[in-house]
């Protein structure tokens, strides 16, 4: 029986430049600072950062696992508050657990949380999912 | 600086995107989903962010994209995306306010297969000053 405060366990994805060429593909998002550390450098950024819908996508992946699929999730938002740092030849980690804030029915409710090198890379990470 | 008068406006894609069984495999491979039976929750940004684009880099509203980065994003699932929809894609200029010098847009998407609403979403779309 799913009760509020249930936390999800937590689950670490890692992000590296070929995830963001295959999710800048996938999308039709190519904006250089995904792909370019020359050019994401050059707009002021500390190296190539990940699509924050590509980390918003993972959280996702996330929900619909908990959910038993995708055709569950029924609402779903995020707030892209610091980027998810890609060196190359490194992987960034994507942490994320999520907590039940509220159960009605066969809706519920989740809080999510997303940190990456320990820092909360989203903010007012929400989702509503039918079981 | 974006034309204020476009607040306030939407604007109807003209062609029908349809969606393929290769589109939802591509997008859940890129992100590591395994339910390619519909589209993942954050699929349509797909087709929203490229409407987006087009919209707002037209030169009567004259977004420059290269200075854009995503603030916030919210999905209403109304039924999830599957292969072979058809949609109609229409985007609404919601607000826009400047503050410390970034222009900050909010815009709406919604997608409709015939009369049907499939899914709404939301962006808040933010321009370096």
């Amino acid at each position: 029986m799913i009760k509020v405060g249930d936390i999800l366990p937590e689950k670490v994805f890692y992000v590296d430049r070929a995830m963001l060429k295959a999710y800048a593909d996938a999308s039709g998002d190519h904006n250089p600072i995904h792909q370019n550390e020359e050019f994401a450098r050059s707009v002021g950024l500390p190296n190539v950062i990940a699509h924050g819908m590509l980390t918003m996508a993972l959280v996702g992946t996330f929900i619909t696992d908990w959910a038993g699929g995708s055709s569950n999730v029924k609402a779903f938002s995020a707030r892209f508050i610091k980027p998810v740092i890609v060196p190359a030849d490194e992987r960034a980690d994507l942490t994320v657990s999520a907590t039940v804030t509220e159960v009605v029915g066969d809706c519920i409710k989740l809080d999510c949380v997303a940190t990456s090198a320990g820092i909360k890379v989203l903010g007012m990470a929400k989702a509503v999912v039918t079981l | 600086m974006i034309n204020p008068d476009s607040v306030g406006r939407t604007f109807v894609g003209a062609d029908l995107i349809t969606v393929t069984q290769s589109h939802i495999e591509a997008f859940a491979s890129a992100i590591g989903e395994n339910d390619t039976s519909v589209a993942p929750p954050t699929f349509s940004i797909r087709i929203s962010l490229s409407q987006y684009e087009s919209i707002l880099t037209k030169p009567e509203i004259g977004v420059d994209w290269t200075r854009l980065v995503h603030g916030d994003q919210k999905f209403e699932i109304f039924r999830p995306i599957v292969a072979g929809d058809c949609f109609t894609c229409s985007a609404t200029i919601e607000s826009l306010r400047v503050v410390a010098g970034n222009e900050i847009i909010s815009v709406r998407s919604d997608l409709h297969s015939g009369s049907e609403l499939v899914v709404s979403s939301w962006s808040t779309l933010v321009v370096r000053g």
